[in-house]
């Protein structure tokens, strides 16, 4: 299939579209559409991490649940190692989830609480029906250990645990069914900041100890230069940039992601670039503009941006950008 | 030294030992622990720390808005303008609040009523403190809601919250707070809620209004990047306890406790040159105390890889000159606050 282990491509996103029908205001009427991902293309090679970052409503949770099917697709295909999980029949797409996990936000809705640390992480095994009992004991022991909790906590509620202690379990939980494929939805963003670096760190150990692909959603810059190889900049349900960590951070192309950069409140006062304010907010995924998405809060917009929506091209190596014009004085 | 001496005269709000107990089951538990600072005229002071280390709770023993019970304010003054907010009545220390200190909060959803329009609750908040017709109290909305940078505030006043978007509702909250043009504004996390493109308007605004109209700014945040952003001179507390007080400029630079020093290495900033990439972050290992079994000596303590027999009894304030003190035995030379 390819060359080497490094070019492996585990993960095919093609033209996802996910669009959300509301109640029609009038028998008449139309329903209205939120146009939520709007034909998103990528993909994630074996033990890489691509990032998605963008504002709240740009479309990248639903990006990662509609690839793990938590959210039906309205179009476009998800392939898996070469599968078509559209086309996978039910029995063996069973099989098929067990590689590919989630870890959510907020530790604290995503654990039942009426259930015991280890009755959580021991779920997922009994769901898939695997190993007996001693086996799935051994593995939520290990599991426990893995993520760096004590034994003696498998016990305990999670209203016993702090919010970090909380996200460990639910790493533990996703890891349960060794997957090669987890969708990280603002893992840390819950998080105080000195438990922001433990969790990291943690997801990066294991990233490396168990070769696993990670999606990384993130509204925050800092934590996505920090653990993803690839990144990709969302607006309004579209890619509008997309390219590898150092050439996103050194030559940022598109006015939305220079604007997102130049927002991050830096802790440095040395790194002060020119700003480039962004009035007003992300528009309604109902009524989005015509032609480019971004015209509206853009300081390069012309005509032509109204007119006709500009496609995710490859403007240098390994740089795609959606932009008419050449904006950034960097080439 | 005595810490009301070197606080200027002109300092708007002086906090003398502010303590709060809460009563948990029984049993009483310190919450916040002889804190002390002053905010001076048109100065931002930022509280920073984790959640639960006491920063919120500062903000409403302010204003006397712990909830009793089980809270109570134990010990303390709070001086406005040379005025104890501790030994006022309860119809006094309510026309203190929102016409001489104001407050915004972390979530604008929570903070506004959906069932009324935007500029009914602006129009009830300014009849409340202003002897104004409803019509005049109208028009002095709509220039709020100008002052706050709202595109078409006549028709923005007609709209209920559930209409807005977060930055808008958040503008809303701020031009609330600002009907009485209070000297001192608590924000208590105005920002963690919204996208970063929008706090970097919010952070203008307030920024923009305090040069207009002097006012003393105390943020409340979790985010060191905001400091950075907005003050003058920040407070770091830990388990209820100031454990480090001084300029951005000390703070950021030379910080003493290592409580701080940890605080700052695990903050991820962007890096131009992309270094450091999947690098092990420096961690404060463990994590908060808990307060209902406090251990006697350094609450940080047992996080903090400096730990000597000493930090086994309770550090005092040492004092480093002006506005700057620091809670920890390593900065022990004798000048106890």
């Amino acid at each position: 299939m390819s060359e080497s282990e490094k070019t492996h491509t585990l993960l095919k996103v093609d033209k996802l579209k996910v669009h959300f029908e509301l109640k029609r205001e009038s028998w008449f009427s139309d329903k209205p559409v939120v146009h939520a991902v709007d034909g998103v293309s990528f993909d994630i090679n074996l033990g890489k991490t691509l990032g998605l970052v963008g504002e709240s409503g740009c479309g990248k949770t639903t990006t990662g649940r509609a690839i793990l099917g938590l959210v039906k697709s309205t179009e476009g295909t998800i392939s898996f190692e070469g599968t078509n999980l559209g086309l996978v029949p039910p029995k063996e797409m069973l099989q098929l989830r067990q590689r590919m996990q989630i870890i959510f936000q907020d530790p604290y809705s995503a654990l039942n609480p009426r259930q015991t640390a280890g009755d959580i992480v021991l779920d997922p095994l009994l769901v898939h029906n695997i190993g007996n009992s001693k086996e799935r004991q051994e593995r939520v022991d290990e599991l426990f250990s893995l993520v760096g909790l004590q034994k003696n906590q498998q016990l305990l509620y999670p209203h016993q645990f702090s919010g970090g202690q909380r996200q460990r379990i639910c790493i533990a939980r996703a890891l349960a069914l060794k997957p090669d494929f987890i969708v990280c939805d603002e893992p840390v963003s819950a998080l105080d900041v000195a438990i922001q670096a433990q969790i990291l760190n943690l997801l990066c150990k294991l990233q490396d100890e168990l070769n696993l692909t990670f999606l990384f959603i993130s509204h925050d810059l800092a934590v996505i230069q920090h653990v993803c190889d690839e990144i990709a900049v969302m607006y309004l349900g579209v890619i509008v940039e997309k390219a590898s960590r150092l050439e996103l951070f050194e030559n940022p192309r598109h006015p939305y992601t220079r604007a997102l950069l130049s927002a991050v409140l830096s802790g440095s006062p040395e790194i002060k670039v020119d700003r480039i304010r962004l009035e007003g907010d992300i528009p309604n995924p109902i009524n989005k503009p015509t032609g480019c998405r971004f015209r509206t809060r853009c300081s390069y917009a012309k005509e032509i941006c109204g007119e006709l929506e500009p496609v995710l091209e490859e403007k240098s190596s390994g740089h795609w950008e959606a932009c008419h014009f050449q904006t950034a004085n960097n080439q | 030294m005595d810490d009301s001496l070197e606080i200027n005269e002109d300092a708007v709000l002086r906090v003398m030992n502010l303590s709060v107990d809460f009563d948990v089951k029984g049993n009483n538990v310190s919450i916040l622990s002889k804190v002390n600072f002053g905010l001076g005229l048109g100065e931002t002071l930022g509280i920073v720390g984790e959640s639960g280390c006491g920063k919120s709770m500062t903000a409403l023993a302010l204003l006397r808005m712990v909830p009793s019970p089980p809270g109570k304010i134990s010990d303390g003054e709070v001086l406005l303008n040379n005025v104890d907010l501790m030994t006022l009545s309860q119809k006094e220390i309510k026309n203190i609040r929102g016409k001489e200190i104001s407050m915004i909060f972390q979530e604008p959803m929570t903070s506004l009523n959906p069932v009324f329009t935007v500029g009914n609750q602006l129009v009830e908040t300014i009849l409340e403190h202003k002897d104004l017709s409803r019509a005049d109290a109208l028009k002095e909305a709509i220039e709020l809601l100008r002052l706050v940078q709202i595109p078409a505030p006549e028709q923005r006043i007609k709209e209920y919250p559930h209409q807005l978007s977060g930055g808008m509702r958040q503008r809303i909250m701020i031009a609330m707070a600002l009907v009485c043009e209070p000297k001192v504004l608590i924000a208590d996390e105005p920002t963690t809620a919204l996208d970063v493109t929008v706090q970097a308007q919010i952070f203008d605004l307030l920024k923009e209004i305090q040069a207009k109209t002097q006012m003393s700014i105390i943020l409340i945040t979790h985010d060191f990047g905001a400091i950075s952003e907005m003050a003058d001179r920040v407070i770091v507390m830990y388990a209820g306890y100031k454990v480090e007080e001084g300029t951005l400029d000390e703070i950021r630079n030379s910080p003493l406790h290592p409580y701080t020093q940890g605080l700052l290495r695990s903050m991820l900033v962007i890096k131009p040159d992309s270094s450091g990439f999947k690098m092990p972050l420096p961690e404060i290992p463990g994590s908060v105390p808990d307060l209902l079994n406090r251990q006697p000596g350094c609450p940080f303590g047992p996080r903090c890889s400096q730990a000597t027999v000493k930090c086994r009894s309770m550090p005092p304030n040492f004092n480093l000159g002006f506005k700057r003190s620091v809670k920890c035995w390593l900065a022990d030379n004798g000048r106890v606050e």
